[in-house]
């Protein structure tokens, strides 16, 4: 501030040292991205000399294409998408419904039913993994990618944080009002609720997007043909067979991190602050 | 008010029935979750009375499986790795977001910058993070020991000395865990009252000392909430150490590394389920970690709680 009052020259030494070590703070956050960058656009030789070389190279262009060689990157990737829209899109109309009926009607068993709800959060998931697999293998789901959205398509969490949301987002008016003019139940969800909690949804929807997109537990159990991988798991399996060739794999690494970078960075500021209040309300 | 309370009270089965929209409703998240949630944890514990690869014929043990696991010294040096892991990722991640978030709380500039770029670790993938930073832990020539060359230290054999491996396992989940837990806290201390500080200054309190007598106290709450956080998904580190050190099995009959000095709990219940298909064995582990790891909550509940008074 140019035209600081007259106290404050006390404070600006604080105030400098305090945006310091923030700024310490955001260097050690970002650096991994840079550094992932610079070791995706050199060869792996001018990396792993000393000293190492620390600047942005120019051979991002071979080093991707050896990893279209190594994985089928398209396929993977065209799979996550797959895997991550679909469930983004069934969790956002199951979950914002059941939010919805749980927000806004009384019901017989609704307490009970949410109490059941609430207590998945206390379950954790190792427990279920073994018998969830050998359900994919009586299904005949294991290695497709619906053992992947269908056990996705619904979840605690989001009907939770929904129904919050709903309880003060939709004013019981407005669905009086509907009532009377004769709209049921689905109807009123679909032409009074939704429209209102478009916001809500949003961060929902790019939540559940995230999770989906960097899951790697259940794809690495459950994917069982090496032609149909997620991304995650395809760049781990990249890891494990070339291991020595780190620009490759930082190229690797840096296709499947950018897309989600940047989608937070367009969004951010909204969902930082969506995603903190069920914390702090916790 | 509740649109249907006005609702007139039928009797019986018909008044149910009249409700079919909102059961219809709210069906989905149940069946899946019956099917892919509640089912599977009562049969995994069912699986752990059994032995079973999956193919032949289901033999009853009774409690032998438990037995082994409690007399399986890898499963023991798996569940030390867990803690030794635990303690020196936590402890940092914790007292490092406080501190980030008291230095936040305390100025405007930048903020929205400031939350952004702490908040990106958490979001991004930790498959490429664990990779990224095996590369940096790289004992030859990798960034860490280079720079420690550089200004004349020893280096270190991150990836297959048994705290070194450890370390490196710790610093992924530091890296992206510690920034969420900043803005974690800092929303809780922008819902502490800014006359309790006006009062702390009149008294004369410096900031450290309202640092520590104020801020911390007033967020009791939200620390539990993120010491118990930490606690249940720490001590279910899984993708880290598979990442960086989880062995081609065929190559390696065991896992997690030199020494097996990154074995975290949840990786051996994976390798011995899903690796050599002993679901039986499995079971029993995914048993035995989920009552350590809600032992380990409560204690870590009462020792926050207790503090309070």
């Amino acid at each position: 501030m140019l035209r600081a009052k007259p106290t404050a020259g006390a404070k600006r030494p604080r105030g400098l040292l305090r945006h310091a070590i923030l700024l310490l703070g955001v260097v050690v956050s970002l650096f991994p991205f840079y550094w992932m960058i610079v070791m995706a656009t050199n060869t792996t030789s001018a990396i792993y000399r000393y000293p190492p070389t620390l600047t942005i190279g120019s051979e991002l262009a071979t080093n991707i294409a050896h990893v279209f060689e190594k994985i089928p990157f398209f396929a993977a990737m065209g799979n996550t998408i797959v895997v991550a829209v679909s469930t983004t899109v069934l969790v956002l109309f199951f979950d914002s419904l059941a939010a919805f009926t749980f927000a806004k009607f009384e019901f017989p068993g609704r307490r009970v039913l949410f109490g059941v709800l609430i207590a998945m959060f206390m379950l954790p998931a190792q427990l279920s993994l073994i018998p969830q697999f050998l359900i994919m293998v009586k299904f005949g789901w294991a290695g497709e990618l619906q053992a992947l959205i269908v056990p996705a398509a619904a979840n605690a969490f989001g009907i939770f944080w929904m129904r919050q949301y709903i309880t003060g987002a939709v004013p019981d008016e407005l669905l009086d009002a509907a009532r009377l003019d004769g709209c049921g139940f689905f109807r009123q969800y679909w032409h009074v609720a939704l429209p209102v909690i478009r916001p809500g949804l949003a961060f929902l929807g790019i939540y559940t997007f995230i999770m989906a997109w960097n899951d790697y537990v259940w794809p690495l159990i459950v994917l069982v043909d090496p032609d149909r991988l997620t991304l995650q798991v395809a760049l781990s399996q990249l890891n494990r067979s070339y291991g020595q060739d780190y620009s490759m794999i930082m190229a690797g690494a840096l296709l499947a991190v950018l897309p989600l970078v940047i989608m937070f960075a367009l969004f951010a500021r909204g969902f930082i602050a969506d995603a903190v209040k069920g914390a702090v309300r916790g | 008010m509740d649109p249907d309370v006005s609702v007139s009270r039928a009797p019986g089965s018909r008044r149910i029935r009249s409700y079919w929209p909102q059961y219809l409703a709210i069906s989905p998240f149940f069946v899946i979750f019956a099917v892919f949630g509640l089912f599977p944890v009562l049969f995994s514990l069912y699986l752990a009375f059994h032995r079973w690869d999956g193919l032949g014929e289901m033999q009853f043990v009774g409690l032998d499986q438990f037995r082994y696991v409690l007399e399986d010294g890898t499963f023991w040096l798996s569940m030390r790795n867990t803690f030794i892991i635990w303690f020196i990722s936590t402890i940092p991640m914790l007292s490092i977001a406080l501190v980030i978030a008291a230095m936040l709380n305390s100025t405007k500039r930048f903020s929205a910058f400031y939350r952004v770029a702490y908040f990106v670790p958490n979001i991004t993938s930790l498959v490429a993070v664990a990779i990224f930073f095996g590369a940096v832990f790289s004992t030859n020539f990798g960034l860490i020991n280079a720079f420690l060359q550089a200004v004349g230290l020893p280096t270190g054999r991150w990836l297959t000395d048994p705290l070194g491996m450890k370390i490196a396992v710790a610093t992924v989940m530091t890296w992206q865990w510690t920034g969420y837990n900043a803005i974690i806290y800092l929303a809780g201390m922008q819902t502490i009252p800014s006359d309790v500080y006006e009062a702390a200054k009149i008294d004369g309190a410096g900031p450290v000392q309202t640092f520590f007598r104020i801020t911390i106290p007033m967020l009791r709450p939200i620390i539990l909430f993120t010491v118990i956080v930490s606690t249940v998904s720490g001590l279910q580190s899984f993708t880290e150490p598979q990442v960086l050190f989880g062995t081609n099995t065929t190559l390696n009959p065991n896992t997690g590394g030199p020494g097996q000095g990154a074995l975290t709990m949840v990786l051996y219940f994976y390798h011995q389920a899903f690796d050599n298909r002993d679901f039986g064995y499995g079971a029993a582990i995914a048993w035995v970690v989920f009552a350590v790891i809600a032992l380990f909550a409560a204690i870590n509940w009462r020792l926050v709680q207790r503090r309070e008074k």
